[in-house]
């Protein structure tokens, strides 16, 4: 069941990021890219993080792929552009990175999962929210604010890099 | 249980898939949606291994890597705007301001 369950999602999240790619239509690539966000939340609760895959459907389906529509329909772009036209050496590269990691996976077989002793906080006992909360909170307390610290200049900078010149009226 | 390496190889899968829109598109928003997957890629890494080492400290890190996220798109549209209002195009062969 379980296996199913990874199997599924793997295979949505794999096809979803390749039609991102492939597909000519901007707004069709980011609605695959929607799909693949709400299977990698499934993907977060099979793996018990339901905290983070609540998050993930927030963040990410709601307000990052909404901005991203929201450009592609206030840009209105044209279709025809697909490739790039470097596209036989980039695939050059996509190709040789791809075997290289068919090559590592294979060498490498099956990963028995390893037990570390003395870690801070374990996921089971506590609830998952609590649990990130009490580490997020305490341990992590400098890199949460320096997380706002970045949150507040792209918020500045994106208002001033879309925002039309002042001085381009005034002149 | 499902092998951890199952969970690394669909990251792989995922990330690479993200490093060749990147190289191949030529649409600006197609190569920061690709930018998208690879952040995603790593925090499905992220989440397996806090799962398997059972230390939460992994999913603070997807936390921290979201932040960031939300900042790159922001930023990131942002200059896409301004440059299609400066050059009427987010075609990257066109942009030719930086090439000699």
């Amino acid at each position: 069941m379980e296996q199913a369950f990874f199997f599924y999602f793997a295979f949505v999240i794999a096809a979803a990021s390749v039609l991102v790619v492939a597909v000519r239509n901007p707004i069709y690539s980011a609605l695959a890219l929607l799909i693949m966000f709400f299977h990698v939340a499934g993907l977060y609760v099979t793996l018990h993080a339901e905290f983070l895959a609540a998050v993930q459907i927030i963040v990410y389906a709601g307000a990052i792929l909404v901005l991203y529509l929201f450009v592609v329909m206030l840009l209105n772009l044209r279709q025809d552009d697909r490739y790039h036209r470097q596209w036989p050496m980039a695939g050059a590269v996509g190709v040789t990175l791809v075997i290289e990691a068919i090559i590592l996976t294979a060498m490498k077989g099956r990963t028995t999962p390893v037990v570390t002793s003395g870690t801070e906080t374990t996921v089971g006992g506590t609830s998952n929210t609590e649990a990130i909360g009490d580490v997020l909170y305490s341990t992590y307390l400098f890199p949460f604010e320096v997380a706002s610290l970045i949150l507040l200049v792209a918020m500045i900078g994106a208002i001033l890099l879309a925002k039309k010149d002042i001085g381009e009226h005034e002149a | 249980m499902i092998p951890l390496s199952y969970y690394v190889t669909l990251s792989g899968i995922v990330f690479l898939t993200g490093v060749v829109g990147v190289l191949l598109r030529r649409n600006i928003i197609i190569i920061l949606l690709s930018v998208e997957l690879m952040l995603n890629a790593t925090n499905i890494n992220f989440v397996a291994f806090s799962q398997y080492f059972h230390d939460v400290a992994g999913q603070v890190f997807v936390f921290f890597a979201l932040t960031v996220a939300a900042a790159e798109v922001a930023v990131g549209l942002a200059i896409i705007i301004a440059l299609y209002r400066a050059k009427s195009t987010i075609n990257i062969d066109e942009l030719q301001l930086l090439k000699w």
